[in-house]
Parts: structure tokens; sequence; C-alpha cells
């Protein structure tokens, strides 16, 4: 049987799957709820001076008739009295020793850190997260990603709560920024003993064409909010990746960002995470998807021959390189099953009005075929094809030697006769 | 009559709609499972060549009002036809879904919701051309004639419609199954069609009796036939003139229009001879409207039935069955029918190539009912042109060429059931389009114009 346990910096949890501080872990009431279906920690909803949210507060991305693919909000930290969070808390704590909750903390002054935090280990906290993230609202008060966003500011509060706690201290990034990798070092700089990421982006989801206001409303007004949900999970993936393969950020990595299923917890496990935060997906069909996240772990576990989560972290960091290190001669090309063909042509009319031209329609059949001297393998064909299986890519044995462009270009300025790399077509005559 | 003086307490009122128009979330789903295929092949299928994928993505974008535009531009009584098209056989049989053993995109569902709101509110999309002075007249106000006279409108011609009945439509109003479409819904989407202005119809004004051919040829510059079919066809064996012997065409549009008809208290089973498309209607509505037992009887078997399969299939679930080989021979009764005698038939030879039958004698038996319904086809009216110079008949049916529309006679052209002998309205619609156009290539001398493709925003420009 695969143990799912972590350790996260310290932090004990029977499985990586957390709720993300957020509506979700607003509540002991909640948390408790959540930990009975599975969850195996929460990070609550971030403590601070309580503010006042307005009405409305979400916004939602729909794709044809699917919900909520992405997500935004302009909720703020919590909205109830600190007293009652950190009650809660314990109240939590003593229920559930065993689980993970940890309390996500957003001030200002460094005597209200210390405040803050002494009062959450009292309450029986396992761990900190330092919310450096949010993107609107609270940073217009110098506070959530207007710390984020400045290296030097996120080490400094960094180092404050390292040296007021006892419990381990983990750093929520935001992704606005250019460069993740700063803000990373900065958080390590100041003593972190771990990460997250990421918070939200900052975002306008949508415009109400007939009232002419952003969305979501606030009467006639709205606000830029915080990007999240399944959308957003690439960039979340990209930035885990980041920091995964940075040298000097040493430190675990908590993944958010778009995390639905078990194959997205296991993504950003494989980029470095050693555990994964939720909350869009959650808020879109509560606390149960856990149920499945836990069984299609196990189950995958099983199938690669997996015992801990600590195995699969980091699984597919090696394949991440350079653009400049990827081979240009490695040669695949499209192929279509004509029996599981439907005739739709959809490859078709990507390909040519929006690829490389080389797939076709004969005259005698609605089959489409590929000009494969002329196919450059990039894969669209494959994506909008709706049958399972039709169009597959496979490797071409072109006889060609590796190739990089770096190695290209190194053996041009060593002034070698060297044979331009890749495939020539008729949009690249070489 | 119009929609204003449609009786409302109609028979048909009584039959709710199969396919009710579908909500938007449900249109939503639908339309967004839409591939959006490349020359696609629903679009083939479609007489009138729709175009299905774009009118589609439309409904998906939320532009409803310009999916409606898409289906009227290639079929102006795209409303109707959205609900009495077989669909199964035509756009929806070639749907590529079909191809991976899934569910055809239900495009007449998605079709009607485009248009729906178009026909309602009077969202008119077309304008009449420049006027050309150039007068048409069309023969019947049924959907060929129709169709014919709005793009002869859109190219600036003045239009006629001489009428036999009291109202327009032909069978679309007055023939087609009630729970596929109601004859108001016909009569809402004719006030559509006639909105662009200048589609006159003269009611009550049958051709060959209160206006001639020489009249017409005299004051107009061209001839549209769409006459469609005349009544019933009769069986030729005694007691057909027994009380409770109905002509189906007769029945349905009793049902359909007729104020306060009613089937007699005391029909509990009836007996609806032959096998096509007409005949299973009937029997349907039979069942629809409560009688007990419905029986197709049919010369041939089942599987040679003209009628739909899933047309029949549907009948069976809702209760029908079909007696098969069996020729009528005598409707037996007093004054009122009350028995169907038959006389059983047999394949003439092992050919199965052959399909030729032979009675077999003293094989009758009678089928105890009380409605005879006789559904074996419509009379072909051709014979009112026969004296036309030019004009070929076929079988009573008349004879065009199918590019043009045209007839033997160069100011006649034709489309509808009077040249098919009984297609489907987007049959009817598409020829007289193809019509229009050759109309108004002869109206202007321009060769070109019959080859021209669809216009895209108002009228095609008429050269004058």
């Amino acid at each position: 049987m695969p143990d799912l346990s972590v350790n996260f910096a310290g932090i004990k949890s029977p499985n990586p799957f957390w709720l993300a501080s957020a509506p979700p872990a607003n509540s002991g009431e909640q948390v408790m709820r959540a930990f009975d279906a599975g969850w195996g920690g929460a990070v609550w909803k971030t403590l601070g001076q309580p503010i006042v949210n307005v009405s409305s507060r979400f916004g939602s991305l729909d794709y044809g008739d699917r919900r909520m693919i992405g997500f935004n909000n302009i909720e703020l930290i919590t909205d109830r009295p600190l007293e009652d969070n950190f009650r809660e808390i314990e109240e939590v704590k003593r229920h559930y020793p065993d689980h993970a909750v940890i309390a996500s903390l957003m001030v200002e002054t460094k005597e209200e850190w210390k405040d803050i935090i002494a009062r959450s280990i009292d309450a029986g906290a396992d761990g900190l997260e330092l919310n450096f993230g949010c993107p609107h609202g609270m940073c217009e008060r110098g506070m959530g990603s207007a710390v984020g966003q400045e290296p030097k500011v996120c080490q400094e509060i960094t180092s404050w709560a390292v040296e007021y706690s006892t419990v381990p201290v983990i750093v929520k990034l935001t992704p606005n920024v250019g460069d993740i990798i700063p803000p990373g070092r900065a958080a390590v700089r100041g003593g972190a003993h771990a990460v997250s990421l990421i918070n939200t982006i900052k975002s306008i989801i949508g415009v109400d064409l007939d009232r002419g206001v952003i969305q979501p409303p606030v009467n006639t007004k709205s606000s830029n909010g915080g990007y999240c949900g399944q959308a957003v999970r690439p960039i979340a993936l990209h930035m885990t990746n980041q920091l995964a393969q940075d040298r000097q950020v040493n430190i675990p990595i908590s993944g958010i960002g778009g995390v639905e299923t078990w194959r997205d917890a296991l993504e950003f496990i494989y980029l470095g995470a050693s555990t994964v935060q939720v909350c869009t997906a959650v808020m879109h069909h509560g606390y149960r998807i856990v149920e499945d996240m836990i069984d299609g772990t196990e189950r995958f576990m099983r199938d690669k021959g997996f015992e801990t989560i600590d195995e699969m972290v980091g699984k597919a960091l090696p394949s991440y390189d350079q653009w400049g290190n990827l081979d240009l001669n490695h040669e695949i090309i499209a192929k279509i099953d004509a029996d599981l063909c439907i005739g739709c042509q959809k490859c078709v009319a990507a390909c040519h009005d929006g690829a490389h031209q080389c797939i076709h329609v004969g005259e005698d059949s609605r089959v489409p075929y590929i000009d494969e001297a002329e196919c450059i393998g990039c894969n669209l064909c494959k994506y909008v094809c709706p049958v399972p299986d039709c169009i597959t890519m496979v490797e071409v044995d072109n006889d060609k030697d590796s190739m990089t462009w770096n190695e290209y270009i190194a053996a041009k300025e060593r002034g070698e006769d060297v044979e331009h790399p890749g495939k020539s077509t008729h949009q690249t005559h070489f | 009559m119009t929609k204003s003086n449609l009786p409302e307490n109609r028979l048909e009122n009584r039959f709710p709609e199969k396919e009710p128009l579908l909500t938007k979330r449900e249109a939503t789903v639908e339309a967004n499972r839409c591939l959006y295929c490349v020359d696609a092949p629903c679009i083939d299928s479609c007489p009138t060549s729709i175009d299905i994928p774009e009118f589609i993505r439309r409904i998906a974008t939320e532009n409803r009002e310009g999916s409606a535009k898409t289906i009227l531009e290639s079929n102006i009584l795209g409303y109707s036809c959205a609900q009495v098209c077989p669909t199964e056989v035509l756009c929806e049989s070639t749907c590529v879904f079909n191809e991976m053993d899934e569910e055809p995109i239900r495009i007449g569902e998605l079709q009607r919701y485009a248009t729906e709101p178009a026909i309602e509110n009077d969202v008119q999309f077309f304008e009449a051309g420049e006027p050309t002075g150039k007068r048409v007249a069309l023969i019947g106000a049924g959907p060929a004639s129709l169709s014919c006279a709005h793009r002869l409108r859109r190219y600036g011609h003045e239009t006629t419609i001489f009428e036999a009945k009291s109202y327009p439509g032909g069978l679309n109003t007055d023939g087609v199954a009630p729970y596929k479409l109601h004859a108001h819904q016909s009569l809402k989407e004719i006030d559509y069609v006639r909105q662009i202005g200048g589609i006159d119809i003269e009611y009550n004004t049958a051709v060959g009796k209160d206006v001639t051919l020489e009249e017409l040829e005299e004051d107009f510059d061209a001839i549209f036939i769409g006459a469609g079919l005349g009544p019933d066809n009769w069986l030729d064996i005694p007691g057909t003139d027994l009380d409770g012997v109905w002509g189906a065409v007769d029945l349905i549009a009793k049902m359909k229009v007729e104020e306060g008809y009613e089937l007699p208290d005391d029909v509990h089973t009836a007996c609806v001879v032959g096998g096509g498309n007409t005949a299973i209607d009937v029997v349907r509505e039979l069942r629809g409207l409560g009688v007990d037992d419905v029986m197709l009887v049919y010369r041939r078997d089942e599987a040679s039935m003209s009628g739909y399969e899933h047309e029949w299939e549907g009948a069976k679930k809702e209760g029908a069955r079909g007696v098969w080989f069996s020729q009528p021979v005598e409707i037996v009764g007093d004054d009122h029918a009350r028995a169907l005698r038959c006389r059983k038939m047999r394949p003439a030879s092992d050919d199965p190539d052959d399909r030729s039958l032979e009675l077999v004698d003293g094989s009758d038996f009678d089928i105890d009912c009380d409605l005879v319904v006789v559904a074996i086809g419509q009379s072909k009216l051709g014979d009112l042109f026969a004296d036309v110079d030019g004009v070929e008949l076929d079988w009573g049916k008349i004879v065009i060429d199918a590019e043009t529309g045209r007839t033997g006679n160069t100011k006649y052209f034709a489309g509808g059931d009077c040249v098919s002998g009984g297609k489907e309205v987007v049959d009817a619609v598409e020829e007289g389009k193809v019509a229009a156009r050759s109309i108004h290539a002869l109206l202007t001398d321009d060769a070109e114009a019959s080859a021209d493709e669809e216009s895209t925003e108002t009228a095609p420009s008429p050269v004058t």
C-alpha cells in the first residue's frame, strides 16, 4: 500500500492534499468537514486586521458550456474577528492533531507580525504561510503581492517571521513578477523553510457587454482581481519548475494553481512540489473531490511502483532544458488512421490556416492525408482531432545525428562546415 | 386566412409538440458539441445547402440573430423546415458523429432555436430589390411558390400568388403532422416571409377556374407553377362511400384547420390503408387522439414501406400495429363502415428483384373497425397544364430541367410536389429558389444570373 503521508519542511500531514488559504478554509467548521472528507491539511483563510468585503466578489471564465475553467476574485483576507479564528484553529487541532493546520498571515508592521505569529502558534498552528501574493486590494495597502514583488521587502519580512516563529515558515509567492527566481531566492535568504506558489494572477475576468461593466460587478464598478482555476495551471507549473530547478531555492515547494484532480496534483509533484494546495476546484465541486485525488494517486503509485510521495517529487525535472539544448534533428510526423477518421477535416483547417499547410483532402474521400515531406510534427492536428487516437505522431528515422541550436551555433563559430539542422519544407528552404 | 382568424379550437391543438423549443442551456450545450467541420457533409445533405456549422457556431457565440440570418439566407422557410424536415435522413444522417457511433448534432432543433425569435419578433434580414417592373404569377401558395416569390422580391420583381384555398402554406399549413408543426406556426412564418413586401396572394382563386392560364400569360412576364398535389387518391372498391371512410389528406386538413372538428366519439378501431409517410402520420395522429387500436394496412411487407423507418418505429412505440401483405377489397357496413375486408397478397415469384405481387384466392378476411383512412397518395394536377404549349407531363407530374426549374415553355417554371410527385418541404423551397434565379435571368436577359450563387447581404442586384 503506497504511503501518502508527507513531512513538508517539518509539517506532518496524512497526505499531500491541502486546502489553500481561501474561502474553503475560512472557518473551523469548514476545515473539520474538509478533514473528514479526506484533506490532509488546510492553510487557513489569511489572518490579519479583519477587513470588510464587497458584494459581489467572484468572476468566472466559461468555455462554451463548461463553467469556471478560470476564476477570479476580489475578496480580501478574513473578515472574521481574529479571536474567533484562533479559537477555531485551537479546536480543529484538538480534534485533528494529525492533520496540518497552517496559519496564513498578512499584516503590516514588525510589531503586528510578532503579535500575530505568537497568537497563531499559541492556537496550535503547525506552520505559518506568509501571504506575499494577494494581487488585489491588500497590495494597495502595501501588503500581499506588494511584498512578493519586492525581493528585499520579501526577504526582510520573512526574516522577521522566522525570528518570531517556532514553527516552519512558508512564503507564498506571487506570480505577478517577470521572473519568479528573485522573490524565491529572497524567501530563502530570509530563512523561509518552504515556499508555496502560485498565488492568484492579477486579472480582469471579463466585461459585461450589456452594462459596460467589468466583472465581477460591485454595483456599477469593479476592480482587478486574482485569477486562478484550471486555466492558470500551466503558469503555476512553469513557476514551480523554475524554483525547483534553481539550486539556491533548496527548500520544499507547495504547488498551487489549477489543481482539480490527482493527475493535476501529480504534475506539480513531478515538477518538484511535495504538497499541493487546492481552492477553486473545491469552490466548484466541494470537499469530496479529495476522495478521488487520494484514490487516483494511490492507484498511480501502485501502477508505477512508488511507495512514497517523496519518491515522485521532481521526477520530471530532468526532462527540462533550455530551448537551445533541444535536438533540432529529432523528427516526428503526423499519421491519420483512416479507419478511425470521421471526416470532419478540422485538421485540414488547422493545418492550412494555423500551421504548415501539409494536410490535404483527396478527390474521393473525406479522409485527409498528410504530405509527410512537409509535415513538421507540430502536434496541432492531433489536438484538434475529436477522435481519440486517430491522429498520432510517429518518429521518423532521418539518419541525422542530434544537433541542438547551441551546438549548431558553436560549430559555426568554430568555422566547421555543418549541415543546417532540422527539416527543410516549403516554408523553410535551407 | 391569417394567424388572427385561424380558429382557436382546432383538433390539432390537442397535440403537444414532440420536440419543444430548446432551452438556452440545451442549445448552448448542443451547439458547443458541433465540431464546426470543414466542408461539412451536413451542408451537402441539406437540399437548400444551409451553412449548418456556421449557424450552429453563431448559437454557441450567442449570436442567435446572426444564426437565423445564416439559415434564412439559404432557406426562407427555415423555421418550419427545422420542424418538419426528416432530419434523420437529411442533415443529421451525414453528421460526422455518426461515423463514431455518437449521436449526431440535433441540427433541426438548433435550427428552430435560431429562427423562432426572428419569426416571432419579425426580425427581417432581407429587403426587396429595386423594382424591375416585371411581374411574376405563382400558382399555389405552398412552400415552393413562397420560396420562389421571396427570392423574386429580393431581385425586385413583382409577385402575385394564386391560391385555390382560403389560406396559404399548402401542406405546411394543413398537412404536416401537428406534433411537428401547428397550422398557426406555418401561417406565422408566412406572415414573416411576406414582410419583405410585394408578395400578393389571391385566395379562393383556382387557376383554370377562377382565372385562366391565358389571362396569367397576358398579365405576367413569367409563371411559376407550385400547385402541389390534388385530392387524395381513392380506392376503387365497394363501400368507399360509406360514412367513416376518409381520405388521409382530407382528414388531416380537417384536424389542422377546421373549427371545432372532432373525431366521432365511437371511433375505437381504425384502419389506415397505405405504406407511405402520410399513412404513418395518420396512424400516429389517430393514436395521439386516443383511438384504441390503429392498424396500418399495407399490401407489401414492413420492410417495403415507402415511409421513413424512424417514423414507423415511432408509430409502433406509440402502440400502432401493421397488417402486411393485405389488399383492401371492400369496405363493409350498412351506412357506416364497420370492417375493412382484405385479401392476402404474396410475392408473384421467388425472384427478390421482382416486386410484383399476386392476390391469394380465398384468403379474404375482415378487420373490424370504425374508421377507414385511405392514404395511398394524392392525385397529380398536371392535367391543368396539359394544354400549355411546350409544358411536358410525366404521369401527371410537370417535367422541368432540375438545374433551372424551366419547363419546355420559356415563360413557365415549376417546382415542388407538382414536379416531384411529393417530396419534402425543404425540396420545394430549393426548387422555388432555383426557379427564381432562372426567372430572374429570363426577365433581365442575364444569362449569368441563373448561375449566380447566393447573395450575401440583401437582394441580389437586379440588372435591368
